[in-house]
């Protein structure tokens, strides 16, 4: 698999270690990994820096996920990257809002390596 | 169901006992890498060094919090990152997140909840001498998990 770089959004810094980590375990071969602890910090990563794959948390302060991934889906530099939600809110409702506008998968917390694996490779394109 | 939907009604017909303690179970299991058993009693309460809390807002409307001493979250954020925390600031990061998955697994079990309930962001008090005091005035459940030899105690309180 080619190197990947991805950006990671959550207002925990040590949930956005253990996503990193679960990717690595996940098979995802990393090249550079930026960090982001709102939607509004995101933003602005993407302006600056160009990433193959999104993994975004929903309840943060400033901007939350669902708002950020509105925002990125009329972003230039975002268009075509995928983004993966990570977050404790399981509902149906939050899964519909978020798919409609336009992440590209769901991951709820708690949630184990293979279950990132599950989730994360068919959007770069790999069977899990 | 009774037609009577507070909430402290709901929380004795349904049990939300278990449930809580079920939510708990799976987070410790699966982020922090512990199989816990939650008991209603502990035979010594955690110091409360540090306490984490996340409301609930909306068609469940409370507070959840975690209470444990300053070496037990140290312990937790240790098992979760598999390395040793570098700051308090980490801790209570830790610990935050803990009590935040906790509140979301709760909430994600509770049939007819999820879709109209919302969580903040969550805060984290540290220090010695305080008392966490909730202005709710409905129904409260509290259970204990023992991680590695230390007390940590979960406690919903939900408005009626």
């Amino acid at each position: 698999m080619d190197k990947i770089r991805a950006l990671i959004v959550d207002d925990s810094s040590v949930m956005r270690k253990i996503v990193e980590r679960s990717l690595r375990q996940a098979g995802i071969d990393l090249d550079k990994v930026f960090e982001a602890s709102n939607g509004a910090e995101a933003l602005a990563s993407l302006r600056e820096n160009a990433v193959d794959l999104i993994l975004c948390d929903i309840n943060m302060p400033v901007m939350d996920g669902l708002e950020f991934v509105r925002q990125a889906a009329t972003l230039e530099s975002a268009k075509g990257i995928p983004i993966v939600m990570i977050t404790t809110e399981g509902s149906e409702n939050h899964v519909v809002q978020a798919l409609t506008a336009g992440a590209r998968g769901y991951i709820r917390k708690p949630f184990t390596p293979d279950q990132v694996k599950e989730h994360v490779l068919p959007v770069l394109g790999k069977k899990p | 169901m009774s037609t009577d939907t507070s909430f402290v009604t709901r929380s004795r017909e349904e049990n939300w006992q278990p449930i809580l303690e079920l939510a708990i179970e799976e987070v410790f299991e699966i982020m922090v890498g512990t199989r816990v058993k939650p008991v209603s009693s502990a035979e010594q309460a955690p110091n409360r060094e540090f306490t984490a809390m996340v409301g609930l807002a909306g068609s469940l409307c409370g507070i959840l919090t975690i209470c444990c001493s300053r070496k037990t979250a140290q312990a937790l954020t240790q098992a979760m990152l598999g390395v040793a925390a570098q700051s308090e600031q980490e801790v209570r990061d830790a610990l935050g997140e803990i009590c935040n998955m906790v509140t979301g697994n709760f909430k994600n079990k509770l049939a007819g909840t999820d879709d109209r309930c919302m969580l903040s962001v969550p805060t984290v008090v540290s220090g010695g001498e305080y008392s966490v005091h909730s202005m709710l005035d409905g129904v409260s459940i509290t259970t204990f998990v023992i991680f590695e030899g230390g007390p940590v105690s979960v406690t919903l309180q939900v408005s009626n």
